[in-house]
């Protein structure tokens, strides 16, 4: 028995130039604010989309403020919100709590990605889950030219996980553009992290970060968005 | 409508299957159907004529709806998808996304959020039948 939805997903992303899957071993460093700050920073000059896979803790919504919803013809369109197409499991569970195990999540993406008409893009997004979880092995299955961006704060316990995901993409041939410090403030671990990857460069910590959550203009006007910007020119 | 991704993605996969198996005249297509996907027949079976003319195909397909078999994790009750009281605006998005069922379903006997969807989601080709000629 053949999963039908499977043969459409290549069709559905052929006109997108790249995926970029915005990933962290660790949870908590700020992933889904780079996500969101690097799709808007790149949708200034090129066609950009965002799709939220983070089920448990979706919340690139709240950052670019998405209010508008996907319209249904021959599939979903995604709304465009400040120049992004947007796509998240929020539209269909709304403030619910999204409880899937392993198998429900990998058939929850397939869905997402046989539904989603993205059309052209540059570059889809993606703000991945904590971990090495369903998730990051559906984007290695279903998206095969998929990169990735690590997102790891200074912190020790951050990096150690990090670490394990980067020697994971590796070993199973992924293309990982780099890894971004955030949360920077005087202790960096950039040579830590050149020592096995790419570095991107660093985002200093922003105390007023939070302030700028559903407002994307004032996020890419802020201290935290311009060293995003300084970052997006290097993907 | 959705139901035109999911018949454009039947047709996709139907056509790269059969030349896996180098079938080359696709004449009848066996497709199950899980009862969540909720699918408007009518558009859906409209939409496959019309994406099947494009491809210059003529196919019969068969199609069964399975229906929907939950498990809770917890109390071992099982029970069927129409057994649940969705409001109008719930049943849509598990039509649009099944998953989400997660979100708005509970055990009828133990109330646990921690069940299994043991059949009736996704959109499966069980059997291609043609020739290689």
């Amino acid at each position: 028995m053949i999963d039908a939805r499977i043969g459409v997903i290549e069709e559905r992303l052929k006109n997108v130039k790249r995926i970029i899957a915005v990933s962290s071993g660790k949870g908590g460093v700020g992933k889904s604010m780079v996500s969101a700050a690097i799709a808007l920073t790149l949708a200034k000059k090129y066609k950009v989309g965002l799709l939220d896979l983070d089920f448990y803790g979706p919340s690139t919504h709240l950052i670019i403020n998405a209010n508008e919803k996907p319209v249904e013809k021959n599939g979903i369109l995604p709304p465009i919100i400040d120049k992004i197409k947007f796509m998240s499991i929020i539209y269909f569970t709304e403030e619910n709590p999204a409880p899937l195990k392993g198998k429900d999540i990998i058939n929850a993406i397939i869905e997402l990605l046989t539904i989603t008409i993205w059309d052209e893009l540059d570059f889809l997004i993606i703000d991945m889950p904590p971990g090495m979880g369903e998730e990051v092995m559906a984007i290695i299955k279903f998206m095969k030219n998929a990169e990735f961006i690590v997102v790891t704060t200074p912190s020790i316990l951050s990096w150690e996980t990090v670490k394990k995901l980067l020697i994971f993409l590796r070993e199973n041939k992924c293309n990982v553009v780099g890894v971004i410090e955030n949360m920077v403030m005087e202790k960096s671990i950039e040579n830590e992290i050149k020592k096995i990857s790419n570095y991107l460069g660093k985002i200093g910590f922003d105390e007023n970060v939070e302030n700028c959550i559903g407002e994307p203009s004032k996020l890419l006007e802020s201290k935290f968005g311009k060293d995003v910007e300084k970052i997006a020119v290097k993907i | 409508m959705h139901e035109w991704a999911l018949a454009e993605a039947v047709i996709k996969t139907a056509i790269e299957k059969a030349k896996e198996h180098k079938i080359k005249k696709i004449n009848e297509i066996d497709l199950k159907i899980g009862e969540m996907q909720d699918i408007e027949m009518d558009i859906f079976k409209f939409a496959l004529d019309e994406l099947m003319k494009e491809y210059g195909m003529e196919v019969k397909v068969n199609i069964t709806i399975q229906k929907t078999r939950l498990r809770c994790n917890v109390c071992n009750h099982e029970w069927n998808f129409d057994e649940f009281e969705l409001t109008e605006e719930e049943k849509e998005f598990v039509h649009f996304l099944p998953e989400s069922i997660f979100s708005y379903a509970r055990c009828p006997k133990c109330g646990s959020q921690y069940f299994e969807i043991i059949e009736g989601r996704g959109v499966w080709i069980e059997a291609i039948r043609g020739n290689d000629d």
